[in-house]
């Protein structure tokens, strides 16, 4: 007997609930190497942006006790390019398309959801709001409830139709339950909890700091306990809002971990790079561990970790 | 214009679990063998693999990329590929540490290779430290095509020096130098490298090694007027194209310059096109700053 072991995020369906997560798999080309994208629930795309970004300045990365801090810089095409050489082609491969945008003001979130509300393919919008707001002093949007809900009102306002849009917070809030309510009432349709925690690192020989922005964003199975916490502290405040999570997973146990503590959905990030099957051996491992505990959907395992026995 | 991430990973790139089948102290770096099957057949001077290390419960969670040595499909169906590795950090004392007959996670060939020339040329190999290690594989090739090939190694000392007695036979001359004068010539590659130019009358420069090297190598391969491939060294996290950490910025084809990523569209690149900057900065011209 098997499981169901599909899952949906607010009318979008997936096949099943393992996802890449944003920038931890470019646009899918180099997984594809190694596995159908069609294996996966859903390819999250790269967070992009309205033009093409460099990146910054070596060294961006840097090993940490069971993680890493990157800070990469969104490098990308920007939009124009995206939509014309990316989506086409996971189109082609047959893949479900989670497309993450990143701006540096309301406006470019404003511009992007326009360039996309007309796209074929795409099963939903992943917000990323942990940028920088070059209109507040650099203050990123996720970390203030205001800023946080008026980049997402403003993709709201632009997307039309039916595209659902997951809000993509940061761990590095007071309470991530207040953010999460006010983009919630911004019209988000569901969250991606969590992204990254800045984090640094200095070099004890050069007696600098390792990275060349000195901070980045940290990753890895470090991070995971954080990643529960805030599911679970999110699940618990808001029982229906459709939860993507991710944070350090590396097997089908720690995927399960988020399932429980309320994820519709789980992305693998920082274990694509030390195993490009990483994703593919967590959804067999994910699927197992659901029967193994006798589920019969997929769906019945989201959240259980929240039941009240009688 | 072509957009960042066009250029596909090594075709032939595969992941598999490897047996080491030796692995030896050389000086101060360790030669290893592993058994890779018919994945032997595929590597090219230049490739790389990467490797998962730490075993299953470790806190290292990033793949490790370490250039091929050699690599050799036996006429018994054995493949053997073999590296030289500097255990410096915690991933490659891992490696270092394990016995024939464990297995380790690896994916290989990754990374483009040395572009080999078609008619016999004059080659001049540069490697610095263990960036020595994929020049033996490389002279050979070269050598099977009738090239002249002459080779300078240099490291701080002499213990760094990799250069083991069946490389040697495959070059036509064997330079030494070392920071503190232990082994060879006192100095540095880059002292060597433009008398080397003129007496053999090099078409073609091959390196590998630190960045700082490629750098001096650049330019006196500019001033020389000869060709200069090299092997980068930038740090990567997946060794696959994902990560986006190995990047540096380079000219392509149509003029551009991005940030490229070393993984993909390197290690081996042309050494005029990179440009070099120690700066923290990306340099002014870079596609997207």
């Amino acid at each position: 007997m098997s499981i169901n072991f599909s899952t949906s995020i607010s009318g979008a369906f997936f096949a099943n609930p393992i996802f890449t997560a944003s920038g931890c798999a470019g646009s899918g080309k180099e997984l594809s190497h190694f596995f159908p994208l069609t294996s996966l629930g859903a390819v999250v795309t790269k967070s992009i942006m309205i033009k093409p970004r460099s990146g910054r300045a070596t060294p961006r990365m840097a090993e940490t006790p069971s993680g890493m801090l990157n800070s990469i810089g969104l490098q990308g095409p920007g939009i124009d390019l995206f939509l014309e050489n990316d989506i086409p082609w996971l189109r082609e491969q047959g893949a479900r398309i989670i497309v993450s945008i990143a701006g540096e003001s309301v406006e470019d979130y404003a511009v992007l959801a326009r360039k996309l509300r007309n796209v074929a393919g795409i099963s939903a919008l992943e917000v990323n709001i942990s940028c920088p707001n070059v209109e507040n002093r650099g203050q990123v949007f996720a970390c203030n409830p205001d800023t946080a809900s008026a980049a997402i009102a403003a993709v709201r306002r632009n997307i039309g139709g039916e595209l659902p849009i997951i809000a993509k917070l940061s761990p590095d809030v007071t309470d991530i339950t207040t953010i999460a309510e006010s983009v919630i009432s911004a019209g988000a349709d569901g969250l991606a909890l969590i992204n990254t925690l800045l984090g640094m690192v200095i070099d004890t020989t050069s007696m600098a700091p390792k990275l060349s922005q000195k901070t980045g964003g940290l990753s890895g199975p470090a991070i995971r306990p954080i990643a529960v916490r805030a599911i679970y502290q999110v699940r618990a405040a808001f029982p229906k809002i459709p939860i993507v999570g991710m944070g350090g997973v590396t097997n089908g146990r720690d995927a399960f971990e988020l399932v429980l503590a309320g994820a519709n959905a789980v992305s693998i990030g920082t274990a694509t790079f030390g195993n490009p099957m990483a994703a593919m051996t967590i959804k067999n491992e994910l699927e197992e561990l659901c029967e193994a505990r006798g589920f019969t959907s997929f769906s019945d395992a989201v959240s259980y970790a929240h039941r009240v026995e009688a | 214009m072509a957009e960042i991430g066009g250029q596909m990973i090594n075709a032939r790139a595969v992941q598999l679990s490897a047996e080491i089948i030796s692995n030896k102290k050389v000086g101060a770096y360790h030669h290893m063998v592993f058994a890779v099957g018919e994945v032997a057949a595929n590597c090219r001077p230049g490739n790389f693999v990467a490797i998962s290390v730490g075993g299953a419960s470790s806190s290292l969670v990033l793949r490790r990329a370490f250039a091929i040595y050699r690599a050799s499909l036996r006429s018994d169906g054995m493949g053997l590929l073999e590296l030289v590795i500097a255990p410096q950090g915690s991933g490659s004392k891992w490696l270092v540490a394990q016995e024939p007959g464990d297995r380790v996670d690896l994916i290989a060939p990754l990374g483009t290779a040395f572009g080999i020339p078609k008619e016999p040329i004059n080659a001049l190999l540069v490697g610095g430290g263990y960036g020595s290690a994929p020049l033996f594989s490389l002279a050979e090739t070269l050598k099977a095509r009738g090239c002249r090939v002459d080779m300078v190694l240099g490291a701080s000392t002499a213990g760094k020096i990799y250069a083991p007695l069946e490389g040697k036979r495959s070059v036509n001359s064997l330079t030494i130098t070392t920071d503190d004068g232990s082994a060879g010539i006192a100095g540095r590659v880059s002292d060597v490298l433009p008398n080397l130019i003129a007496e053999h009358e090099v078409d073609v420069i091959y390196s590998c090694g630190p960045m700082a090297m490629l750098e001096a190598i650049t330019l006196i391969s500019q001033k020389a007027d000869v060709l200069h491939q090299c092997s980068v060294e930038e740090s990567m996290a997946c060794g696959i194209g994902v990560c986006m950490t190995c990047v540096l910025p380079v000219e392509g084809d149509d003029g551009v310059i991005r940030m490229t990523r070393s993984c993909v569209e390197g290690p081996v690149m042309d050494g005029n096109k990179v440009l070099w900057n120690k700066s923290r900065e990306i340099p002014d011209g870079v596609w997207g700053k």
